[in-house]
């Protein structure tokens, strides 16, 4: 315990460093993946079919594959392309097309359950497709993927550790190097650890609040227990 | 004599290997509250929705105040806001007040200010006697509420007419009279309307003409008086009295 203490005191500069670039990671990638997942959940359910195919493909391609696969991809195999990305800049692409391809799947599962009757409704005051998904559909898809689509920070931030192994100083890497420095691997995870579980929980809180405040009244639903 | 608003001719859809109107023609005049009854399955509810285009028909041709809607190239959406649309299952929009389901259209449609669009929604929401819910949502409304916000959703845009698709078919028994309050208040004040509907006490009362579907044909149409006293064709009276004796007269 004692040692974990001074450890935490010892590196409070590494690991400050590396907790703010796996945040900076894990939001770049999220909001990434948001803005490619969304637009891929939407061409999935309305698309026409030869786009609607280009967006299977990209979401099977990325969840059928290993993260760290797509990363060293990005990072080792695009310079072959004439791409040469900075390690963040790598890390940040690959973290954000993954997880737009989760994120396109619980996107479009909530834009299905919304149902065809708000768009009949909708196409009905003569609203165009495109108003009636961007004022009818997405506001409630929105609401209800929240619960549902909370893994995907969590997850991402779990996943953006394999950063490291493009040598990404952020907090798995610096634990690493703490680890090579103290000779005392255990207490450097450990505390690295403390320091993600501790995010997670922030992230969650912060979810739960906004699902919270998105709630639309009249649809929450009584638990009863029996 | 009235003007038609409405005409069908010839029109056909198909799904699948099922021919769902065969070759339907029929007129609406301005002003006229029109019944369809028929059995489940011959297309009246298709019929109605290809009034509006909400279904594209596989032949014929729908013509609304001179101007053939179903042919290539016509703004859809603008013809559909001259038609309003209520039904069966309601289909407010859960993620917004009574308010603002019927102000919606208002601004996002019609592009008016938002002050404009509330000052209508309320006037729309206190015709349908609902002024004083117009801050709940639909999941906080009855059955009969709900449909009353639909019908008034409706009206906000101004339509020339109002299709019903089996507007009281989803409620209890209890609140199906306050819908069809409204719809015999909105008939009297001379709105066009074209209701699917299995209300004979309603039928019987407001509508100037009742429709006969089967088997997405018109059997027969004539006024309420005629059909119900002295239909020509058996198969109408059979399908009458069977329908008054199911569902009553309650009116």
């Amino acid at each position: 315990m004692s040692e974990l203490v001074e450890l935490f005191a010892r590196f409070s500069g590494q690991l400050w460093t590396g907790t703010v670039i796996t945040v900076q990671i894990t939001a770049v990638g999220l909001l990434l993946g948001f803005l490619v997942g969304l637009p891929t959940a939407l061409i999935r359910v309305y698309g026409g079919p030869w786009v609607r195919w280009i967006a299977v493909l990209y979401t099977e391609l990325f969840r059928g594959t290993p993260v760290l696969v797509q990363l060293f991809i990005v990072y080792f195999g695009l310079p072959d392309l004439g791409i040469t990305l900075s390690r963040l800049a790598a890390a940040y692409i690959a973290m954000g097309l993954n997880s737009g391809a989760y994120q396109a799947e619980y996107f479009r599962g909530a834009i299905q359950s919304i149902g065809s009757g708000q768009m009949r409704a909708a196409r009905a005051i003569g609203m165009s497709r495109l108003k009636a998904i961007r004022y009818i559909i997405l506001p409630q898809a929105l609401r209800l993927v929240i619960p549902a689509w909370s893994n995907e920070p969590v997850a991402l931030m779990k996943t953006s550790a394999v950063a490291f192994l493009i040598a990404v100083p952020d907090l798995m890497g610096q634990g690493k190097i703490i680890a090579a420095r103290t000779y005392d691997p255990i207490t450097s995870y450990l505390a690295v650890a403390i320091i993600y579980i501790a995010l997670v929980a922030l992230l969650m809180l912060g979810l739960q609040w906004l699902e919270q405040r998105l709630r639309i009244p009249g649809t929450e639903v009584e638990v009863q227990r029996v | 004599m009235a003007e038609t608003l409405i005409r069908v001719q010839n029109l056909r859809k198909i799904y699948g290997d099922k021919t769902v109107l065969r070759d339907i023609s029929l007129d609406i005049l301005e002003g006229d509250t029109v019944v369809l009854i028929g059995p489940s399955g011959t297309g009246k509810s298709t019929l109605l929705r290809c009034m509006n285009l909400l279904t594209k028909p596989d032949g014929g041709s729908i013509w609304f105040d001179g101007e053939e809607i179903t042919a290539p190239g016509i703004d859809e959406d603008r013809v559909r806001t001259h038609i309003g649309m209520v039904f069966q299952d309601f289909l407010l929009f859960n993620h917004l007040s009574a308010l603002d389901n019927v102000a919606i259209g208002l601004t996002k449609v019609l592009g008016m200010d938002k002050e404009a669009a509330t000052e209508k929604a309320l006037r729309e929401l206190d015709y349908v006697g609902l002024e004083e819910h117009a801050d709940k949502y639909p999941g906080q409304l009855s059955g009969g509420q709900k449909q009353r916000v639909a019908i008034a959703r409706a009206l906000a845009m101004d339509p020339r007419v109002m299709l019903f698709d089996e507007p009281t078919s989803a409620l209890d028994p209890e609140l199906i009279g306050e819908v069809l309050a409204t719809m015999e208040r909105l008939s009297n004040e001379g709105m066009t309307m074209v209701c699917v509907t299995h209300e004979m006490g309603f039928a019987r009362e407001v509508a100037d003409k009742i429709i006969f579907m089967e088997g997405g044909v018109v059997v027969e149409e004539g006024p309420p008086q005629q059909m119900f006293a002295a239909a020509q064709i058996p198969r109408t009276r059979e399908f009458l009295g069977k329908i008054t004796e199911l569902y009553g007269d309650h009116e």
